[in-house]
């Protein structure tokens, strides 16, 4: 017998790495820009991606979304309502979506008529953030119902988004929302966040949100 | 909780790199996790006992090193460690850190192996 230490240095989540690298090259080369949204369950995340795609139809964008949950697929339902191609991705209990699921997904669709990917994530505020699923932005939701703390609590989630969303600020006021401080520890976690502060309802928030969307899609990557 | 899919990935590479060592018993798998890699160790240790079961793996023992945040801050023009996952700024100037150089790793360092004697 002999002992033998064999170097490995390799990524634990490296085919999944892999794939999201593949999946990002092929959305760059058909230059649709992706965002993946990721939340606790009950932020509104399907709430704010209906009214997203609903904006964004109306200006004339070409959208499509993906959505994933761990049963049902209610969420593509109310999606596909807005007249945008939506799919739903069945995860069947895993926690989070992977590449592959996406990559399997997106079979048929034609990447370049589309100007928008939505991926919906599943309700998570754990899992998500080790999972790359080649999106160019990456979009953490947070709602006045949740707590102001929530991004101090999740800091491996909110330290990897691109750009936050507060939802549901029609209600903030009821809810005792203390605005300051949820701005403030969002920074604290991700300094210099582009912060968003949306109601699907009412609409509030839409239009910068929508400017944005449309710069960082006339940025190449 | 994904730490079971996370140690299923950990056998499917050990298992293909074993492919190159017939017959060679694992004695120890050693990652490197970032401390903002979302990985808990004890679901991963607890975890690794029931994924390694009836695997090439079965026995071994995990080894998990942790690595904490590093960010670079621009005003200090140097590397910092983050002590605190709750506030992104510099432990020297206090000026809030974004540009993350350590802390979301996840990955295999190596693998420690009992090789079997070829029979000559």
């Amino acid at each position: 017998m002999t002992t033998r230490i064999v170097e490995l240095r390799q990524g634990i989540l490296k085919k999944n790495d892999e794939l999201a690298r593949g999946l990002r090259g092929r959305y760059e080369a058909a230059g649709v820009l992706v965002l993946n949204l990721v939340s606790s369950p009950g932020t509104g995340k399907t709430a704010f991606l209906e009214r997203t795609l609903r904006d964004l139809r109306e200006r004339g964008a070409k959208v499509a979304a993906l959505v994933g949950d761990l049963e049902t697929d209610n969420d593509a339902r109310r999606l596909a309502a807005s007249g945008a191609p939506v799919r739903q991705i069945n995860t069947h209990g895993i926690c989070h979506l992977e590449a592959e699921m996406v990559a399997k997904h997106l079979d048929g669709w034609e990447l370049a008529d589309l100007d928008y990917l939505f991926i919906e994530n599943v309700g998570n505020l754990v899992c998500p953030s080790s999972y790359d699923l080649g999106e160019r932005i990456r979009v953490a939701l947070l709602s006045v119902t949740e707590g102001e703390d929530k991004p101090l609590k999740y800091p491996t989630l909110f330290n990897s988004a691109d750009a936050a969303i507060l939802t549901k600020m029609d209600i903030a006021e009821p809810c005792g929302f203390d605005r300051a401080t949820a701005l403030k520890n969002m920074n604290e976690i991700r300094p210099g966040i582009r912060i968003f502060e949306t109601s699907a309802k009412t609409g509030a928030g839409m239009t910068e949100w929508l400017a944005y969307l449309a710069q960082e899609k006339s940025r190449r990557p | 909780m994904h730490e079971l899919s996370i140690v299923s990935s950990i056998v499917d590479s050990v298992t293909t790199t074993l492919e190159a060592y017939p017959g060679a018993q694992v004695k120890e798998v050693r990652l490197r996790i970032g401390a903002l890699a979302s990985v808990v160790e004890d679901s991963l240790q607890f975890c690794y006992g029931i994924a390694t079961d009836g695997t090439p793996l079965e026995g071994s023992k995990l080894v998990v090193k942790i690595l904490p945040v590093v960010m670079h801050c621009e005003r200090c023009a140097q590397d910092i460690e983050i002590a605190s996952l709750q506030s992104f700024r510099c432990p020297r100037c206090d000026e809030p850190v974004s540009d993350l150089r350590q802390g979301r790793e996840l990955e295999i360092e190596s693998i420690e192996i009992d090789e079997v004697e070829e029979k000559v």
